[in-house]
């Protein structure tokens, strides 16, 4: 076990792609660190950087105390699961896990204890005899992860490892992964473009868009403290509603008006900003989360300022609550570049083609969504009113798309 | 029940005829070959015997006793079995080497590379061998085993790096550097987990390399003068003198000739056609 530690790492690709740009990053030892990002951002390669698998044009990683630069993967002392699994074909389940020890010239003794403990914990003892063609998908992926556990490195390095398994498999590799992580505490570096993943798994979430680290937070921090319009769209699901506003100053406070709306700003909203000020009179990006929105009639909230009047498009019944999916007004609803990379990267790891993304992301793009209580009695087409939890407000500023509060 | 049985009876009538031109066409393939070998076992009376007769009428093993008798047929077939053994070796040592590098490796003009490896096979032999001749006179392997083998190697070298540049091309990248993380050198995840994976490829071109190299003619039959050295292929029209042909035993050589290498193919086709990648990746 070890900590990884990156020193403005750059990956440059011929003369001037740069698929990871300076990137830091401080992972302490038994820490569960997950790089998502929409496709191309550049998590995967950081992941094979820390491994090995490819070159650091620029900057430092530190395995340990050492500088692992120049060391070939073997050296490394890290493992890795792959998308794929990457089982070697022709040996069975117990080779396969034993691979790494016999090539470190370990007694069969000490493999077979290993290679048989990993089993037991990933409950793959029936499978050690049969070849990795004989498994289904979930057992071949916890064969993966049973050749990174016998070896007992100093790292688990995961790149996208469940996004070839089906949804409800996907859930429970993914409490299994993390019960393993609390169990064995070794320190792992979880790549994946699944934000559900991202904050259900890790201790720390790295956000990468274009190969530039846009945050580093734990989930929770993530999720209330975006630091940008492209994490607040990127993590949370349904993603975060973006209007264009105008802030006012309000009788020593400040309130965010859009259309007939006017919200005044609760004093531990503001309190945590300085530079508030300077936007007073001025457009920013107000970002709500769907889940901060209720039916009105469901709250104590009824006057008309308070509220946002809309007309649900699509009604969506979870049963435990309902989506609305509602347009704006051309002028409020807020056109960001970064979000709309967001939406493209959504086919990712299915076969969807791109064109249909894009297609999806022109019709439904202006949609807002509010995620409201099972008991709303909305209809599609009449027009209902919207509460919206005034301390869950985030602000950015529509230039720099930075969060403002 | 009528309509049930009329589909029935009109599966069955497709089977029939699947089978019906399934063995027309084995017929028309092998005929040529059925044919060499019906004549090696009949007498040299029924070999002119016009009209010629479709089966043999008293099938006999003379031009077998003939060919094995001869001494030069059988030193002959230990010839060939070396020029194409040693032939297939050496081309599948640097031909899995060079095609791995061209595989897996990024350089720039892959394409010209490939292309040029491919134009070796262009030159028509016929072309090069009075400067070969000149040339392996010089260097003093005339009437060697090497003076078939090098210009064997020379043309079988690209067609085994193209059929195993496709196939090193098939086998994930994933694998390799699961290896490499789990532990192996570059040499290591090549000979542990390439070179297994690719055993079915590698067999292709391994039989591909042996069949060409064995079936030569023009290279051994210009630089071997010495039966010590002379493939089969060169040996066969030798069962001619200036007043006759006999064409029993020619036609037993080539049946002799050609079981090798069906052998060799029954031998190794299920490690051909078998998956063995099956079960490495996802798909």
């Amino acid at each position: 076990m070890a900590e990884v530690t990156m020193e403005e790492v750059s990956k440059i690709y011929g003369e001037d792609v740069l698929a990871v740009d300076s990137m830091s990053l401080d992972i302490k030892d038994g820490e569960f660190v997950v790089f998502v990002g929409p496709s191309g951002c550049g998590k995967s390669t950081a992941l094979r950087m820390i491994a090995g698998l490819e070159d650091i044009s620029k900057g430092k990683v530190f395995i340990g105390d050492n500088v692992v630069n120049d060391l070939p993967p073997r050296e490394r002392d890290v493992a890795m699961v792959f998308q794929n699994y990457a089982l070697y074909p022709h040996m069975n389940v117990r080779e396969n896990m034993g691979f790494a020890l016999k090539l470190r010239k370990m007694s069969k003794d000490e493999i077979n204890r290993r290679v048989e403990e990993a089993a037991r914990i990933l409950s793959i003892e029936r499978f050690l005899d049969r070849k990795p063609k004989a498994l289904s998908g979930g057992q071949r992926q916890r064969v993966a992860l049973g050749r990174a556990l016998v070896r007992e490195p100093k790292a688990f390095l995961m790149d996208e490892p469940l996004s070839n398994l089906d949804a409800k498999l996907r859930v429970q590799m993914r409490t299994e992964i993390a019960k393993l992580h609390n169990r064995i505490g070794t320190t792992t570096i979880y790549v994946t473009h699944d934000q559900t993943e991202a904050m259900t798994m890790a201790d720390r979430i790295v956000v990468l868009k274009d190969g530039i680290v846009q945050q580093v937070a734990s989930p929770q921090q993530m999720y209330e403290h975006p630091v940008n319009v492209f994490v607040a769209g990127f993590i949370g699901s349904p993603a975060m509603n973006f209007i264009r506003a105008r802030l006012e100053k309000e009788n020593g406070g400040y309130a965010v008006t859009f259309g007939q709306t006017r919200i005044s700003l609760s004093r531990e909203v503001i309190g945590k900003s300085e530079g508030l000020g300077q936007y007073a009179g001025k457009e920013v990006v107000l970002g709500i989360r769907p889940e901060h929105i209720e039916d009105a009639s469901l709250t104590e909230i009824t006057s008309d300022s308070d509220c946002v009047t809309v007309t649900p498009q699509v009604i969506e019944s979870m049963g435990s609550e309902k989506y609305l999916y509602f347009g704006m007004d051309k002028e409020m609803a807020a056109h960001l570049e970064s979000l709309e990379k967001l939406t493209e990267g959504e086919g990712e790891g299915a076969d969807q083609g791109g064109a249909e993304g894009s297609g999806s992301a022109d019709d439904f793009g202006e949609l807002m969504v509010a995620r409201v209580s099972a008991e709303s009695q909305a209809r599609i087409d009449r027009s209902l009113k919207l509460a919206v939890d005034a301390s869950k407000i985030r602000l950015f500023d529509p230039e720099t798309e930075k969060a403002i509060i | 029940m009528a309509a049930a049985s009329a589909s029935e009876s009109r599966v069955n009538l497709n089977m029939l005829l699947f089978y019906v031109f399934l063995i027309l066409f084995v017929l028309v393939s092998v005929a040529p070959l059925l044919w060499v070998f019906k004549m090696s076992i009949i007498t040299k009376s029924e070999l002119f015997a016009s009209p010629p007769t479709i089966l043999p009428n008293s099938p006999t093993g003379a031009s077998y006793g003939t060919i094995f008798g001869d001494s030069s047929f059988q030193r002959a077939l230990i010839n060939s079995t070396i020029i194409a053994g040693v032939t297939t070796v050496i081309c599948l040592f640097f031909g899995s080497i060079a095609a791995y590098a061209i595989a897996r490796l990024r350089f720039r003009f892959k394409s010209i590379v490939m292309t040029l490896i491919l134009a070796i096979s262009f030159f028509p032999h016929v072309a090069i061998i009075a400067p070969l001749f000149i040339q392996f006179r010089q260097i003093g392997i005339i009437d060697t085993y090497w003076a078939a083998i090098v210009p064997d190697i020379v043309f079988a070298l690209p067609l085994t790096i193209w059929i195993l540049v496709s196939f090193f091309r098939e086998l994930p990248v994933d694998l390799e550097e699961a290896a490499k993380v789990d532990g192996a050198t570059t040499i290591q995840a090549f000979r542990k987990v390439i070179v297994p994976l690719a055993a079915p490829g590698v067999f292709t071109t391994a039989i591909l390399t042996f069949i060409f190299a064995w079936n030569e003619f023009l290279f051994a039959n210009t630089f071997l003068f010495d039966d010590r050295t002379q493939p089969v292929t060169v040996v066969i029209p030798n069962f001619a003198t200036v007043y006759t042909v006999d064409y029993g035993a020619q036609a037993a050589a080539a049946v002799v000739v050609t079981v090798p290498l069906v052998i060799l193919v029954l031998l190794f086709q299920r490690r051909i056609v078998s998956g063995l990648t099956a079960g490495a990746v996802k798909g």
